[in-house]
């Protein structure tokens, strides 16, 4: 695995990237989102406060894309929950850094939750905090962070941000 | 306590029906309010771990009461009411944090101990000799009301009323049961708040309701995580207030057929998980017991799901509102591999957890359902019409516990 170079255009693979991982979620082409990240991967959601606390623990733990794709199965096939949809809009990415073959940066994101009779809420504000790898000469996510801005959680929540 | 008599009588004897407009009178909110968290119970504040230094403070509600959780000098921990004697306002307003000597009210500056105790008022003598407060007015007559605090495993546990010590309103059943899991000192994982869009109450009974576990939740079904063919079953305190439910992990159990007998869609053929590391649970309580869920009346959950273990907070917030604070926990001589197991099986629980999910949804199904049907009668029936402990969990006693510890409370 080669080292990324900054100064290939990668601010807009990344953004590029981020646009078609929102996409699939907001298109419900949920079984393509596991694969948006490299193996092994790591993607949680969490609050500001957990994370700021340094607390592992938030509402969403996988550690490898066949969790992902568990949670995909599962959505689909066990677990209740009224139609939705979400509505993403992703901010432009902030690249931090890039060590030992890794890029890191940090996205801001805004969630709309749209229910089945019509009902909009702004679901989550909060920002991915990523560690993005070359794979097969595609940007992947090695770590995925969802920090969310809020604490709470209305009612619950099924799809992925 | 001056409540006037109940507006509506409570319409039947049975504990095996419950009028629906308990969840949406206005005047029986404010009631349990009362007459419930700010009564003889003992609610949930804190951990004592959140509050090991003198000074060290938590913010919570009781009910809707809002209420400051202290540890003084000595090492004991006070509860008191937030709000200043002034004028009302919150004393703090932060969710916690450590004041040295005393906590001062923004507003106008009036101070209180860490007992709760009004200490200074500012510029009491007025200033250059005008103004100040009159000489006969007492600072101890006016100070926020005070409230008896106990602990119980790590737990701290709150109350503006008389209830007996911890142990004797648990019992000595429930008593063990929370014994059972919180028997070392613990360490916060993490924390979340679930905005539910139904009356506290429906979540209070959905959460002692052991019939629907492996019926609404596919996922317990389908993985054997909590079947009724498993053994295990429901303890319920002599005054029903109190539970603990069981599911017992026994391999002979995993064969049966009687829910696809039934068409019970909880039941799927061929739909198993591919990274199966979230059901990788050890037994970690020197029993077999895989899964208990307990609740301390009025508010408190108590969750063991294999290794993940939780606290839960139900917070009323008006008719038809309530938060479920979620505190995910492990023990501080956790190793490295049972810390890391605790954080995949909490993928089981909380706010999109792969079992506990549809609970965000139901209490607001039901809300919705009975929105023009306030004298109509729920059936609560399943397991006959008693209160009492039950060795099978296709029951309702604990839920019928409930509504005969809330009735007792409320004067129905």
């Amino acid at each position: 695995m080669g080292g990324i170079d900054l100064s290939d255009g990668v601010h807009g693979r990344l953004a590029q990237l981020n646009a078609e991982y929102a996409r699939a979620i907001d298109d419900d082409r949920l079984e393509e989102w596991p694969d948006f990240f490299a193996e092994p991967c790591l993607y949680t959601i969490t609050s500001v406060d957990n994370y700021r606390q340094g607390l592992p623990l938030g509402v969403v733990y996988a550690d490898s894309k066949a969790m992902l794709r568990d949670r995909v199965t599962a959505l689909r096939r066990a677990n209740i929950y009224e139609r939705q949809a979400y509505r993403h809009v992703v901010g432009l990415p902030a690249i931090l850094g890039e060590s030992d073959g890794a890029l890191r940066a940090e996205t801001p994101f805004l969630v709309v939750r749209i229910m089945h009779d019509g009902r909009m809420d702004l679901f989550a504000t909060g920002r991915y905090i990523d560690v993005l790898v070359e794979e097969a000469g595609a940007l992947r996510f090695r770590e995925r962070v969802v920090v969310c801005d809020s604490k709470r959680v209305d009612t619950l929540l099924a799809i992925p941000l | 306590m001056a409540i006037s008599v109940p507006q509506r009588p409570w319409p039947v004897e049975t504990l095996a029906r419950v009028p629906y407009w308990v969840y949406q009178d206005p005047e029986n909110y404010q009631r349990e309010l009362r007459r419930i968290f700010e009564g003889d119970t003992w609610n949930f504040v804190c951990l004592e771990m959140d509050i090991p230094n003198a000074g060290d403070f938590r913010t919570n509600t009781v009910g809707a009461l809002p209420v400051i959780v202290v540890r003084d000098t000595d090492g004991r921990i006070n509860a008191f009411e937030n709000r200043c004697s002034h004028r009302g306002a919150l004393i703090s307003f932060d969710d916690g944090g450590n004041v040295k000597q005393r906590f001062q009210c923004i507003y106008h500056a009036w101070s209180y101990n860490l007992r709760g105790d009004l200490t200074s008022i500012a510029f009491e003598k007025g200033s250059q000799g005008r103004g100040g407060m009159p000489p006969s007015f007492c600072k101890e007559e006016v100070s926020p009301r005070k409230l008896r605090t106990t602990t119980l495993c790590g737990l701290v546990f709150a109350s503006l009323g008389d209830p007996p010590p911890i142990e004797d309103y648990l019992g000595e059943q429930i008593l063990g049961r929370v014994k059972r899991v919180l028997r070392k000192p613990i360490r916060v994982l993490g924390r979340t708040v679930q905005v539910l869009p139904n009356n506290w109450k429906l979540y209070a009974e959905n959460v002692k309701d052991t019939y629907h576990a492996s019926l609404l939740h596919a996922f317990l079904g389908t993985f054997r995580l909590s079947r009724f063919t498993q053994a295990g079953g429901v303890l319920v305190s002599p005054d029903g207030a109190h539970h603990a439910s069981t599911t017992i992990d026994r391999p002979e159990d995993r064969t049966s057929t009687a829910y696809r007998d039934q068409g019970i869609r909880t039941e799927q053929d061929g739909y198993r998980l591919e990274d199966p590391s979230v059901f990788d649970g050890v037994a970690e309580f020197g029993d077999d017991i895989k899964l208990q869920i307990l609740t301390i009346f009025p508010s408190f959950v108590l969750q063991q799901i294999q290794n993940s273990l939780a606290v839960r907070q139900i917070v009323p917030k008006g008719l038809d509102s309530m938060e479920l604070s979620w505190t995910y926990v492990g023990f501080e001589d956790d190793t490295p591999e049972m810390h890391r197991r605790r954080l995949k099986q909490s993928n089981l629980v909380g706010p999109a957890g792969f079992v506990s999910m549809e609970d965000g949804c139901v209490g607001g199904f039901v809300q919705r359902g009975t929105a023009t049907a306030p004298d109509v009668l729920s059936v609560v029936n399943m397991g006959g019409e008693g209160a009492e402990t039950q060795d099978t969990r296709a029951t309702e006693a604990s839920v019928r516990g409930f509504w005969k510890a809330y009735r007792r409370h409320m004067g129905y």
